[in-house]
């Protein structure tokens, strides 16, 4: 990495072998929401203040038993949960190597995981008596998961969408716009993800008197990326209780795809003490990295600052943030959550990449081998295993995330197949 | 004393409430901003800020985003600012400069060679927008090596602690962000920002600025009535994008303006006086 060592304010290496001496006692991020060298807060001062609230009513009330069991009943009877953790036997014969298990959160409601965090932000808001809630949106599944909590709680809500995206994915703006939501069109910048997370933040800055801003990754400034992995870990406590109940082990590796990274933390983070279980984080090759037409910051990227925390983004030799590309509008993101930068740091974690064509085959594959027509963004990480399986023993287990399903890209999918619907 | 100390001083000894312009770097093309600078001064403006473009600029409005990717669009960069700033100084050595903006170019630049080369270029403080009290502290360490002021912003969501806490790490002045809002918002409301400038004195012992939605005579001359500063930028930058075309006229339209808002203050200055 280019960026020199003494623009941290973080003690990297001692910080890193002090962790090592204690295994298991992970417990990032630190008070002031670091991930080793990353995450943070670097957030004009306006906002300051506001975060230290959210902050507090949020650890006041992830230690509310009331406010769990209310969690927990939308959870079950309102999302769906818990999610199936489906053996998908005849893709695993396909691929030849390890079992593979399919974390379902495409049956969630609204059809993602982004569900799970937004009932969690939503009641947060609730609590905290904000009448009105703001989203950004990439592929639309927060925007509409966002859109649905709010028409449940008869709250306000505004999405923030980039012109681009909102192009590629019709069928959630409409959705949304079903919903009560009101969807702003982002024409700024590359009018994609990034702009529509700034344009949200624009907004929240000027009506942070009545509004809670519903981020949708584990990205922005703390405590947004522990609050959205706390909320998400569901995914993960559900699988691994899945697994050991079903074969008396933990998996051998997880694989998870990788834009923002929620789904991904989701699913990592109740193994992250689980030394055996390998863990493999998926980013979006789009045309191949080496034709710089990609969104895989972990791969080929570097550390900088973006969007209220420190992680690794796609940026020019300037220093500003570069357009990104990916065939799945959720992962055509130039950041990613800065856990993940820390995850990829230690060692914890692996992060690899897969092109459009590799997760275009990959979905076409699971769609014809188990019924299942999976997220374009899910189907990097199915790409992944494509990879992975067949180099492990048929005793082994993978657990992927199976993060969405792919109805939202039936228009996307058949402009590539040279098909119009 | 750092220049920007000394322009206070100066002015507080004279009874005259600064005036600070805010303009972006290159924009609309990097040939106009020096002459702009120059013109300003010569308008009665006794700081300057320049905006640092960057493509993802989220506490600014949309005249300073359009500002931004104008001056992106001729590609000017960090260093380009600071070179803006060299030549600057061949003509002023006694206007303070000071640099608006955003962390991450700093950030791939290096914080030590950012530092060397803005002190080397005459540069006397920067406001990095995205970097609060908690942030940043090599960052900081750095720059007042090397004898530049950090400027810090105060919101009206600033509490008592927050306030008291940035007086002892900010020096040169505050920025007062009078409204929530984004840059060039508008309602400023002056009674509440002349009690909150009211409290960040009580708490701070530095010259108190204030900006954003000040973009007319009227209202800067209310909050000179409070502030030790009025900084204006959206009003500015809004009339340079109206001459994009004719960028020769700029200097002349942004002065004239300024001019206008000069003579505001100063008759509050008078009368308080």
């Amino acid at each position: 990495m280019s960026t020199s060592p003494d623009n941290f304010d973080w003690d990297f290496a001692g910080a890193a072998s002090a962790r090592r001496s204690h295994p298991g006692a992970y417990d990032w991020p630190d008070a002031g929401g670091h991930f080793g060298p990353y995450g943070g807060m670097f957030v004009p001062e306006t906002l300051m203040h506001p975060l230290e609230e959210l902050r507090t009513a949020y650890e006041r009330y992830m230690a509310d038993p009331q406010f769990q069991a209310e969690l927990d009943a939308d959870l079950q009877d309102y999302v769906g949960r818990p999610s199936p953790l489906y053996h998908a036997e005849r893709w695993s014969r396909e691929l030849g190597g390890a079992q593979i298990f399919l974390k379902r959160e495409d049956l969630n409601h609204t059809g993602a995981h982004k569900v799970n965090n937004t009932i969690g932000q939503a009641l947060l808001a609730r609590r905290m008596g904000k009448t009105r809630i703001i989203a950004e949106t990439g592929a639309g599944q927060h925007g509409v998961a966002s859109a649905t909590v709010a028409a449940r709680l008869g709250l306000e809500c505004v999405v923030y969408m980039g012109e681009v995206d909102i192009a590629r994915q019709e069928a959630n703006v409409y959705r949304m716009r079903l919903l009560g939501a009101r969807v702003v069109s982002v024409t700024s910048g590359s009018r994609t993800l990034k702009d529509a997370l700034n344009e949200a933040m624009r907004d929240w800055v000027t009506n942070i008197d009545n509004t809670f801003y519903i981020i949708g990754t584990v990205a922005g400034p703390h405590p947004y990326p522990a609050m959205v992995r706390d909320f998400q870990a569901v995914i993960g406590r559900e699988a691994r209780a899945q697994m050991l109940a079903r074969s008396g082990r933990l998996p051998d590796a997880l694989v998870a795809c990788v834009g923002g990274g929620s789904n991904a933390i989701g699913l990592f983070y109740p193994f992250i003490g689980d030394e055996g279980v390998a863990i493999y984080g998926v980013e979006a090759a789009g045309d191949g990295l080496q034709t710089g037409r990609h969104a895989a910051p972990l791969c080929a990227g570097r550390p900088g600052v973006l969007h209220g925390n420190r992680t690794y983004l796609m940026e020019d030799n300037h220093g500003q943030i570069v357009e990104t590309h990916s065939i799945s509008a959720g992962l055509d993101y130039p950041g990613v959550g800065p856990e993940h930068a820390w995850l990829k740091d230690s060692g914890r974690a692996r992060y690899d990449s897969v092109t459009d064509d590799e997760a275009l085959r990959a979905f076409h594959h699971l769609t014809r081998t188990e019924g299942i027509i999976p997220a374009l963004e899910s189907s990097h990480a199915l790409a992944y295993v494509h990879k992975l399986a067949p180099t492990m023993r048929k005793d082994q287990t993978i657990i992927v995330n199976l993060s969405g399903r792919g109805d939202k890209d039936m228009h996307t999918v058949a402009s590539h197949d040279g098909l119009v619907l | 004393m750092s220049r920007i100390a000394a322009r206070f001083e100066q002015l507080r000894e004279r009874g005259r409430t600064a005036l600070i312009p805010f303009v972006t770097a290159g924009d609309p093309s990097p040939a106009v901003t020096v002459p702009l600078m120059h013109a300003m001064v010569a308008a009665g403006v006794d700081l300057i800020e320049l905006g640092v473009p960057f493509s993802d600029p989220i506490a600014d409005g949309p005249v300073i985003q359009r500002a931004t990717e104008r001056a992106l669009a001729q590609g000017v960069s960090l260093d380009d600012v600071l070179d803006m700033v060299r030549q600057f100084r061949e003509r002023d050595t006694e206007t303070p400069v000071i640099l608006m903006g955003y962390l991450n170019p700093i950030e791939v630049m290096g914080y030590e060679t950012f530092a060397v080369t803005a002190h080397a270029a005459g540069l006397d403080g920067a406001l990095i927008v995205d970097v609060p009290p908690e942030e940043g502290h090599a960052l900081v360490a750095m720059l007042k090596a090397q004898g530049l002021d950090l400027v810090y912003l105060l919101a009206p969501t600033s509490t008592e602690a927050r306030i008291a806490r940035i007086g002892e790490v900010a020096s040169g002045f505050v920025y007062y962000v009078s409204v929530k809002g984004v840059t060039g918002a508008g309602n400023l409301d002056t009674a509440a920002v002349a009690e909150k400038v009211g409290l960040i004195k009580s708490l701070i012992r530095l010259p108190v600025g204030v900006g954003f939605g000040i973009n007319n005579p009227e209202t800067a001359a209310s909050v000179a009535q409070v502030a030790d500063a009025v900084i204006v930028g959206s009003a500015i930058v809004s009339r340079i994008e109206a001459l994009a075309a004719t960028p020769e006229r700029i200097p002349e339209a942004v002065a004239d303006f300024l001019t206008g808002l000069r003579q505001a203050i100063d008759e509050v200055d008078a009368h308080v006086a």
